[in-house]
Formats: structure tokens, C-alpha cells, sequence
């Protein structure tokens, strides 16, 4: 435990020299915004658009895609959440997305929404292919545990992160399957996926994918499609 | 506090001579007479009209308590409101004072609605087996010649749990500009090989009672024994293993020590032995086993899709709410999960819900807080 805590204290140091390097926006104060993927998918997404969303949660951007004149389904796990989707009048499957979704048929949505839910898939690789076989397009929003602060919380502490976008102590947590920007670009190459048009959420304002962001954005928005 | 609901009983002829009721299988009837009851007004737009679907032992009084007990001798409704009382009526999930009501008694059945019990014309004597074969399809079909007679052009929303969602499903199956809503709860398109297996052999124990006498009994003793032990079995279809357990265990009826003998030992035999009794008082052996067999012939699938159940629900237009219960061992969460997952296939928007509930088949009537919730809910969503 000792030589731990002198590890720390020595990574320290040579943080404030990284820090001042590469990253400017060090001080990080921005305000986590829940709902700015649903911004920008309630702009993508046009009236007559069928879409599917796969964790829809409460379904609550269903109901204000519903409003705008989409045609939406929700898919969800959570029975309490599918109760408020039933509220809302937001049509919803209560299933585990990793039990498949062999009950929709190829291309029938436009859009496929996966938010904030890939992490906490047992087997993500498979929903994100059932995601592109669904749908025209994929949207996957996720936290990027390439970001510096995460990076640097586990270097400079000796301990498992916790941001304002990973809020959870390890033993808590529903994220089982953490995985940074790069690893995901990784996976589109390796599937022949095209990433369309990326945004992220850095310095508490939405910014286009720029080639920095594995270490500077702290959530990332992916408009995916499969290569032709 | 909640008002009190009361409710009579109103009787309609919707077939006769001059316009038989054609059955599905074989054959018409020619006098039809429907019990059926209502509760809450009818909007002048009459757009508020929900129909209740009755399951296997139920009757028309869905809610409420029957003012008409002595008029029709019916002595068990006296303490008792009606079957879905806990869901519907004033302030209620299915609010009487919002919504206007309907539930009928399924043709073949021996609540007021003409059946196996009632005098057949021809002979003046009880149809008994000389009743036709009836099928979920014409209990819909006789639904819709009620919901003609009350001049309502589309329900609201068609509402059953067991063989009462297999109406709700058949109903927007055969009529799908008839209703905007329909919700299929502790259902599935077909009855399993095991839930026939289970009708089998209720319908062997009344068949083969002593007192059947070829379903000719209405003049002298009928085929209790026989009928209370159909019901005694299918009572146990109706609960979960884990149900009964915790219900019942292992605990002994009024002793501490068992007596070695075959009398009632064990709390579970009373409760069953209390079941068939209480059964055997309101029912009619002859109406046992035409619903039985109704039940055992409907196949939606079959019916409307060749045998493919994502083919047959190609005609439902009205938005669907199926809900399945964890326990329900009758209709299992797959089964009734078969209708939403074809619904979705189809490229249809379908709510799906999967109730986690140690009360197996029975769930649906007694999983209150979560069914009065969701049906509330999809009744108000647009």
C-alpha cells in the first residue's frame, strides 16, 4: 500500500506537465447537460421517421419524437421505466436486449438509437450489429473512459474513476463494459461500419468529432451505417 | 371514498328465426339471448365504450354489485361484487365515471346467455350436447352483434385476461376498424399441448361421472363430483407453485398431527375441496365443456395466418398491449410475448409487458397495482 501511495503522489507531479501540454480545458467545469444527445437527435430525426430506440428508459425522447411526428418503439428492460413509457402512451418492449432482437425484422426503422446504454450491455458488440441490421442508421451515444480526467483519476488515485458521467463506485456500477472512443472506432473498422457525422460534449458545449477527442470529449454521439 | 357501484342485469335477443346466429363450425343457432351488463354513461361522440371478455367460469358481471341476485337466484353474488371489481368501476383504472362499460356472457356459458342449459326450441327440452360446437370466433361475433344493438360504430378498447385476451385478440383480428385499442392479458394465440391436456382431462372427469347421463341431467342430479374435480384441477393451472407454497406449504387443516386416514389432511386438499364445492354451486357441467373445447379449438394463428401467427396479425390496425405474468404457467410469458413479437415483425408498434408476479395464471385478477396502472395508462394514452 505504501509504494502505491508514493505512485500516486509521483504521478502527481507529472500530471500538472501532461495536463498543460495537451489538455487546456484542465480546470473542467462544465455542467454535465443529461439530455444534449437528445438534442441532437430530436434535430436529426424528421416527422415519418420510424425509429427504434434500444434502452429507451423512461421514453421520454420517444414521446417528444412521437410529438415531432416520428414513428417510435421503444425496447426496455427496466419494468418501472416500462410502466412510465405506457404513461407517456410511448409504444415499448419490455426485453433484454441481450436475450436478441430477433422479433424485428432487417431495415424495418430508419433510425436506431442506442444511448448511454452501450456499457452496460453483457454482450455489446452483438447489440450494436443488430442495431445496424434494424436500422438505415445507428446512433450510438456513450461516456468515453478515454477522457482525460478518467484516465488521470485512475493514474493520479490509484482507484477506480468517478465523474460526473460515471457516477457509480465500481461495486455499483450498471457500466460493465467500459470502452473509450478509440476502442469503439476500432470496432467500426473491423465491421466495415462508416461513421457518418460525430458530435461530442466537451467544455459543456456540443463539438463535432475532432481527431483530439479520445482524450477530450467526455461523451461522444456516432451517426453510424453500414458500408455498402 | 369511492362510490359503490350497482349493477343489473340486462338480457337482449340478437338472433332469431328471421336472422340465426351461423357458428363458426357447423350449423346456426336460432335464438340467441345475451346476458350482458354496463356501467358508466355513453359519450354522445360515443367514443368511450370499452368491452370486458370474460375468462372460462366468468359471467357478464364484471363489476359492481348485482341488485339482480334473488330475481336470478345467483346467492354467491350476494357478499361478493363482481369478477374485475378491483379494476373497474367509479375512480377505478377502468373509471366508470369516464368510461362506458360492456361485458357479455360468451354464447354456450350458463350465466343468461343461451347454452347448453337453455331450453332448445325444437324439442322444449335443455339443448345438453344437442348444443352446437361454439368458438371464440362466434363469442366475438355475437360481441359484435351486442355492440350493433347498442348503435357503437368503434370501441375504445377491448380488454380480457386467459381465454377473455383471446377475444380481445380474436376481436382485432376479425374487426379491425371496430376497435382503436386492444389489450391481451395472460393470453396467447393458441392453448399449449399442456393446457389441453388439462381440459382433457377436466372434460373426462365430468364426462365420466356417474350422474353425466349424456349431458342429460337438468331434471335430476347432475355430475357434481365430476365437475368439482375438473375445477379443482384447472384451479391448480390457475396458481404457481411458488403461489401455493407460500400460500399453503405443508400445513396441516385444523390439527397438529395428520390422522392416517382419507379425509382432508393438508390446507391445500380444503382449499381445493372448497374451490370444487363453491364451483359446482353456480356452474354448469354442460357449459364446462363446450368452453373448454372452445378454448382448445382457437388457434389465432391458424384462423388468420396459415399457421403463422406474423401473418395473422397482418390485419391488426388498432394499437396492442400484451401483458404476460413471470408465473403464469397456462399461457407462459413466451406464449403471449408470440402476439407483441408478430405485431413488431410485422413493422407495427406494439406495448409488451412482462409482470413479474408469484400468483401464476391468476395474476392478471390479482396483480391489481400494476394491471390497474398499465391499463389506466394505455386507456388515456393517444
Amino acid at each position: 500500500m505504501e509504494i502505491d501511495k508514493a505512485f500516486c503522489q509521483e504521478s502527481k507531479k507529472y500530471i500538472e506537465q501532461i495536463l498543460d501540454k495537451f489538455c487546456k480545458n484542465k480546470t473542467d467545469q462544465s455542467v454535465r447537460t443529461e439530455d444534449w444527445q437528445d438534442k441532437i437527435i430530436l434535430d436529426l430525426i424528421q416527422p415519418g421517421d420510424s425509429v427504434l430506440d434500444l434502452g429507451c428508459g423512461d421514453g421520454n425522447l420517444l414521446l417528444n419524437l412521437k410529438e415531432k411526428g416520428a414513428d417510435v418503439q421503444g425496447v426496455e428492460l427496466d419494468f418501472s421505466s416500462v410502466m412510465n413509457c405506457v404513461d407517456k402512451g410511448v409504444s415499448v418492449f419490455h426485453a433484454n436486449l441481450d436475450e436478441g432482437l430477433s422479433f424485428f425484422h432487417d431495415n424495418c426503422f430508419d433510425y436506431v438509437v442506442l444511448e448511454e446504454t452501450a456499457q452496460t450491455l453483457r454482450n455489446p458488440k452483438k447489440v450494436f450489429q443488430e442495431m445496424l441490421r434494424l436500422g438505415k442508421f445507428g446512433i450510438i451515444t456513450f461516456p468515453n473512459f478515454g477522457y482525460w480526467k478518467v484516465r488521470l483519476g485512475l493514474l493520479a488515485n490509484g482507484k477506480m474513476p468517478v465523474t460526473d458521467w460515471l457516477p457509480y463506485s465500481w461495486s455499483d456500477t450498471p457500466n460493465i463494459h467500459l470502452f473509450t472512443l478509440l476502442d469503439f472506432i476500432e470496432w467500426t473498422e473491423q465491421t466495415n461500419t462508416q461513421i457518418v457525422k460525430g458530435y461530442t460534449w466537451k467544455n459543456g458545449s456540443i463539438c463535432p468529432l475532432s481527431d483530439k477527442d479520445n482524450l477530450e470529449a467526455e461523451e461522444v454521439l456516432l451517426i453510424l451505417r453500414k458500408k455498402s | 371514498m369511492e362510490d359503490k357501484l350497482f349493477t343489473n342485469v340486462k338480457h337482449v335477443t340478437l338472433a332469431d328465426k328471421n336472422n340465426p346466429f351461423y357458428l363458426e363450425i357447423a350449423g346456426h343457432i336460432d335464438d340467441v339471448v345475451v346476458e350482458y351488463e354496463t356501467y358508466g354513461e355513453l359519450s354522445p361522440a360515443k367514443d368511450n365504450a370499452i368491452l370486458i371478455a370474460h375468462a372460462l367460469s366468468g359471467d357478464a358481471h364484471a363489476a359492481g354489485w348485482d341488485l339482480d341476485w334473488e330475481k336470478y337466484n345467483r346467492p354467491w353474488r350476494e357478499n361478493k361484487p363482481g369478477w374485475w371489481d378491483t379494476i373497474i368501476g367509479p375512480g377505478k383504472p377502468l373509471d366508470t365515471n369516464k368510461y362506458f362499460i360492456i361485458c357479455s356472457n360468451v354464447v354456450g356459458s350458463c350465466y343468461g346467455t343461451t347454452g347448453p342449459s337453455s331450453i332448445d326450441p325444437e324439442s322444449g327440452r335443455p339443448y345438453g350436447l344437442d348444443f352446437p360446437i361454439v368458438t371464440v370466433g362466434d363469442w366475438v361475433n355475437l360481441q359484435r352483434r351486442l355492440i350493433d344493438f347498442l348503435a357503437i360504430d368503434k370501441l375504445l378498447c377491448v380488454i380480457g385476461g386467459s381465454l377473455g385476451g383471446q377475444q380481445a385478440l380474436e376481436w382485432a383480428l376479425a374487426y379491425p376498424d371496430r376497435l382503436h385499442k386492444c389489450a391481451i392479458l395472460a393470453s396467447a394465440p393458441r392453448l399449449s399441448s399442456q393446457g389441453l391436456a388439462f381440459n382433457a382431462v377436466g372434460r373426462h372427469s365430468i364426462m365420466h361421472d356417474p350422474n353425466f347421463n349424456d349431458g342429460n341431467y337438468y331434471d335430476r342430479e347432475a355430475p357434481s363430483n365430476g365437475l368439482a374435480a375438473a375445477r379443482m384441477l384447472a384451479h391448480i393451472t390457475y396458481l404457481s407453485e411458488e403461489g401455493m407454497q407460500h400460500k399453503f406449504g405443508r400445513r396441516l387443516r385444523g390439527k397438529m398431527q395428520p390422522d392416517f386416514d382419507f379425509g382432508v389432511e393438508f390446507e391445500v386438499e380444503s382449499y381445493l375441496n372448497y374451490q370444487g364445492q363453491r364451483f359446482v354451486e353456480r356452474f354448469d357441467a354442460n357449459s364446462y365443456l363446450y368452453i373448454t373445447k372452445a378454448m382448445d379449438y382457437y388457434d389465432a394463428a391458424e384462423k388468420w395466418g396459415a399457421g403463422d401467427i406474423v401473418e395473422a396479425v397482418k390485419r391488426i390496425e388498432c394499437q396492442t398491449l400484451v401483458a404476460t405474468f413471470s408465473s403464469d404457467w397456462l399461457y407462459t410469458p413466451e406464449q403471449g410475448r408470440e402476439i407483441a413479437q408478430a405485431l413488431v415483425k410485422n413493422n407495427k408498434r406494439a406495448t409488451y409487458l412482462s409482470v413479474e408476479s408469484k400468483f401464476g395464471h391468476d395474476a392478471f385478477l390479482v396483480e391489481t397495482e400494476s394491471v390497474g396502472r398499465f391499463l389506466r395508462a394505455f386507456l388515456g394514452s393517444k
